[in-house]
């Protein structure tokens, strides 16, 4: 048996069979599913192509969402640094931009990987398959990482939640975070106890975040949340390469986490009763909207 | 651990934009064509709760129509579902309603088949893209489209489900779960019953040749 409920039993397990994450949780699935190594390989190469393809739709289409709120800010930061204009740096440019096209696309009825969900798609794309570019990952390693991040988002989704109406943004974004923070630690050569503080550290850093969609849709604030949650896992990830620690085990921060989301009014996990969605301009937009 | 799987945190791959607003329905769309199970022509659509307040924006009205023509979460086309349903001659209608105390990502289907009989449908898209279908035809049900599934409409009498599952031994299907519900004793029962195997039309029609069995339907698993 290669179960595990928790980061920690995730990386004993590593230890005592002498595997990686990767192979852990490809053994896992195997266990689960009864198929084979090279039918799962193939299925995550599927969900990167997807990805890749996602992120060429939103920067090279003319993306508007379904109630036409949204679309086009992908291409106008990208636009911004194609003249120099950048303030964070090429590398979190990039990310942003992608992480952004992603969101748009999946706020347009486009193809997306869903990671966790819908609403958090854009947030591993664009940290994870930024970084692979620029260090010149080939996509094999790069399906290596993505097995990583499914593997923490599994013990998320055990132990706490990866649901809005669950457990708020936090559980969403900030779970899409904690994956791709995994994910590019491990990219990058981290061992195993970089990649849990890199988890640790991104989960933290978005505890508490509500989820408040205006009008109820997939698209303010989740769009540029989802850029947020990109910067954030670069952030992490960054610690945790350097050696940074994280002060609380990320296995208590997802509890942590679980009971911060228990604690959320109904009204902020994605009720659209509070936050962002009953401010004035929310509240006009949710009108307009039925009367369109 | 459950039984998640890692593409189950990272996947499904699907089009937007949320999985219980958008992929939920084109499941319940999948399933609602399963035990539908032949063409049809007009369809009626009751919204319910949050597909009520943001259908549109979601897409969930794309999702369904797409669902019901065959489309799978992933496919480009559902964004253009309407005109598709319209090349088909398909007519459907979006209401507003209230269901009462059912889940707030709940469609009620009304869907007249080709051979005249409406078949009404609810069910629920309750997270993740996961779905359950909990009324055919005035009758309470709980089917999630996991498994090939049977379902009949018999006299409530003792030893009609010992009847069936003789003939599923027979066949040597496994059933994986089962529900009985009865509207009033004595008289009709639905059995629904998921089976690890395909069930063919051989078996259906051995069932169905039964004098105590009124109906018999079979429901695919969707993907």
């Amino acid at each position: 048996m290669y179960d595990f409920n928790t980061v920690k039993e995730l990386i004993n397990l590593s230890k005592k069979h002498e595997l990686s994450i990767t192979e852990l949780v490809i053994k896992r699935e195997k266990e689960l599913s009864e198929k084979s190594e090279v039918e799962i390989r193939n299925e995550m190469k599927k969900s990167l192509t997807v990805m890749r393809d996602a992120i060429e739709q939103g920067l090279t289409e003319d993306i508007t969402s379904m109630s036409g709120l949204v679309g086009g800010d992908a291409k106008l930061v990208a636009a911004a640094r194609d003249k120099g204009e950048e303030i964070t740096g090429e590398v979190m440019s990039q990310a942003i931009t992608r992480a952004l096209a992603v969101s748009e696309v999946n706020a347009a009825m486009g193809k997306i990987v869903a990671v966790p969900t819908a609403g958090s798609c854009g947030i591993l794309p664009g940290a994870l398959l930024t970084i692979a570019d620029d260090h010149d990952i080939k996509n094999n390693k790069i399906v290596d990482s993505l097995f990583v991040a499914s593997g923490i988002g599994l013990v998320v989704a055990e132990q706490a939640s990866v649901s809005g109406a669950a457990g708020g943004c936090q559980a969403e974004c900030g779970t899409a975070s904690g994956m791709a923070a995994a994910a590019i630690t491990y990219l990058l050569g981290g061992d195993n106890e970089k990649v849990a503080a890199a988890t640790a550290i991104a989960l933290k850093n978005i505890l508490g975040l509500v989820c408040d969609p205006v009008a109820g849709l997939v698209e303010v604030p989740c769009i540029k949340r989802n850029a947020m949650g990109t910067a954030n896992a670069l952030v992490a990830a960054e610690m945790a390469l350097a050696g940074v620690e994280s002060v609380i085990p990320v296995d208590e921060v997802i509890i942590a986490m679980r009971e911060v989301g228990d604690a959320l009014p109904k009204e902020l996990r994605e009720t659209s009763l509070g936050g962002l969605a009953t401010t004035s301009t929310g509240c006009k937009i949710k009108e307009q909207l039925k009367t369109d | 651990m459950s039984n998640l799987s890692a593409f189950d945190t990272l996947g499904p791959v699907m089009v937007g934009p949320s999985s219980s607003h958008t992929a939920g329905a084109v499941r319940i769309g999948n399933l609602a064509r399963e035990i539908v199970g032949q063409d049809f022509k007009k369809i009626k659509i009751y919204l319910h709760g949050s597909f009520k307040e943001t259908y549109q924006g979601h897409g969930t009205d794309k999702a369904l129509i797409g669902g019901l023509l065959g489309l799978s979460t992933e496919s480009s086309q559902i964004k253009k579902s309407f005109q598709l349903a319209k090349q088909q001659k398909i007519d459907f209608e979006f209401i507003p309603t209230d269901l009462g105390e059912a889940h707030p990502n709940t469609v009620k289907l009304e869907i007249k088949d080709i051979d005249g009989d409406t078949n009404v449908i609810t069910a629920s898209s309750i997270g993740g893209g996961n779905i359950v279908v909990t009324e055919i035809d005035g009758v309470e049900v709980d089917l999630t489209g996991d498994y090939p599934t049977l379902i009949t409409l018999h006299k409530d009498k003792p030893g009609v489900i010992a009847q069936i599952s003789t003939v599923l031994n027979e066949y040597k299907l496994n059933i994986a779960e089962m529900k009985v519900v009865r509207q009033d004793k004595g008289a009709l029962a639905t059995a629904v019953i998921g089976l690890d195997q395909q069930l063919d039309t051989s078996i259906l029609n051995k069932i169905r040749k039964k004098s105590e069995i009124k109906k018999v339907k079979r429901v695919n698993p969707i993907e």
